[in-house]
């Protein structure tokens, strides 16, 4: 029997407890809803239960949230300078909300919540939309100077500020589509070589061939776990360089 | 196999007819691709919404200022120790610096003490030394004293029998008895030489 491919199959929401609908609109908690409630509550163990006994000496998983506390700290300072402290809970939370979703990806027949679009776009949206509020709080219309480059010929500025205007309107765009696409492309490319693994095997002489790519495979596993992390790594980073701007605007 | 008619909604029981293995594919393909179909992205963002802001509570105000806490307080405890470590240090030092103090205070001090004492064994044997050589020098003087008076007395002596011998020489030769006078006179000339 022909074994039909579907690298899409693991991409679909399932509703495990029904909501009704509002129009074209279906409620529903999926199991996207429970991962992502999953994932608070794995980073509610690294950094909260893990850290209750604060000790001086740290465990394992102590030493776990000390280390991203740290890190997304110096990112955030180095983004932003002293200005962006505040904003810490925000990246900090980001940074483990994606990168746990990420991970949980990896784990076989899990769903990849970061894979969904709308997610990461509602993540992006989020982000640019603190970063306007917080600009126009903090500096009034002078946060709008962060689309006017200074010393430049008026002529040119003619040009200038619709691009500048264009660059950061497609802000949230890119930063949402880049973690979508490559949890995606990454889930799909996994799927895809390991169902060629089977494939090769139900083709008589030439499952010879089928180590082939179970070894891609094991190659992209691994650089899927690289990808899960460097892209949480990326949304952190672009976070704190965006709210740098609501911080300090004007070029 | 393949199902081209499954997004033109087909009667429904009619794939199951045809191909009851595949009731779940049929379903999963009923839409477009999953992150693309826009009937659940209210339901999606409601989730995440909450998801996220009950994350973002949890991080503001429970696990990040532990952590900052516990952050802090250790780069505390590590100055602190530094600290007293330093001062620790400083005191040892100190401590060093006196016991040097002290040693070639003790050195000098003992160095004193042994050359008074060899001053005053110097003296003490100069002493004894000169009252020594002062008895030695009376007692040679004495004995020089001695003999000179010894050597005047023998002088004498020699004189009276050189005197004898001379005029028993004289009156043995010339039969007569020389005049004191002139043999005198001859004891003196001889004497003189």
């Amino acid at each position: 029997m022909a074994v039909t491919i579907d690298p899409i199959h693991q991409f679909e929401l399932k509703s495990l407890v029904p909501l009704g609908h509002i129009g074209h609109q279906q409620l529903a908690f999926t199991q996207s809803a429970l991962y992502m409630f999953a994932a608070v509550g794995v980073a509610a163990l690294i950094t909260i239960v893990a850290t209750s006994s604060r000790s001086i000496v740290p465990g394992r998983m102590q030493s776990l949230a000390e280390i991203f506390y740290e890190f997304i700290d110096d990112t955030l300072h180095q983004a932003t300078g002293d200005g962006g402290k505040r904003f810490m809970p925000l990246v900090f939370s980001l940074f483990m909300f994606v990168l746990i979703l990420n991970l949980f990806g990896m784990i076989p027949y899990a769903f990849a919540v970061t894979s969904h679009l709308i997610i990461t776009f509602g993540l992006a949206a989020l982000v640019i939309s603190v970063v306007v509020g917080y600009g126009v709080y903090k500096h009034g219309t002078h946060f709008f100077g962060l689309f006017v480059p200074s010393g430049v010929p008026k002529v040119l500025l003619a040009i200038l500020v619709p691009i500048e205007v264009i660059s950061f309107i497609s802000r949230p765009i890119s930063l949402s589509v880049r973690l979508f696409a490559n949890m995606l492309a990454g889930h799909i490319a996994m799927k895809i070589f390991a169902f060629f693994v089977v494939q090769l095997l139900l083709a008589g002489a030439w499952s010879v061939l089928s180590p082939l790519p179970l070894f891609l495979t094991i190659a992209l596993t691994a650089l899927e776990f690289l990808v899960a992390a460097l892209q949480a790594y990326v949304f952190a980073t672009l976070t704190a360089i965006y709210l740098n701007d609501a911080l300090h605007p004007g070029h | 196999m393949a199902q081209p008619n499954s997004l033109t909604t087909p009667p429904p029981g009619a794939d199951t007819q045809v191909v009851p293995g595949h009731v779940e594919h049929t379903e999963a393909h009923s839409g477009a691709f999953p992150p693309f179909e826009t009937s659940g992205f209210l339901a999606q963002l409601v989730w995440l919404a909450l998801a996220f802001g009950l994350l973002y509570y949890l991080m503001d105000k429970v696990a990040l200022p532990r952590i900052r806490g516990i952050l802090h307080d250790r780069a505390e405890r590590l100055r602190t120790d530094l600290d007293k470590a330093q001062a620790m240090k400083t005191e040892a030092d100190a401590a060093g610096v006196a016991y040097e103090t002290s040693l070639r205070d003790a050195q000098n001090k003992a160095r004193d003490i042994a050359q008074a004492t060899r001053n005053e064994l110097n003296a003490e044997a100069e002493a004894k030394r000169k009252a020594l050589e002062g008895d030695l020098n009376a007692k040679l003087a004495a004995s020089e004293a001695t003999i000179r008076s010894r050597t005047e007395v023998a002088m004498g002596n020699v004189r009276a029998i050189a005197g004898e011998t001379a005029s028993a020489i004289v009156e043995r030769l010339t039969g007569q008895v020389p005049d004191p006078a002139s043999l005198n006179r001859a004891l003196d000339a001889t004497a003189a030489h």
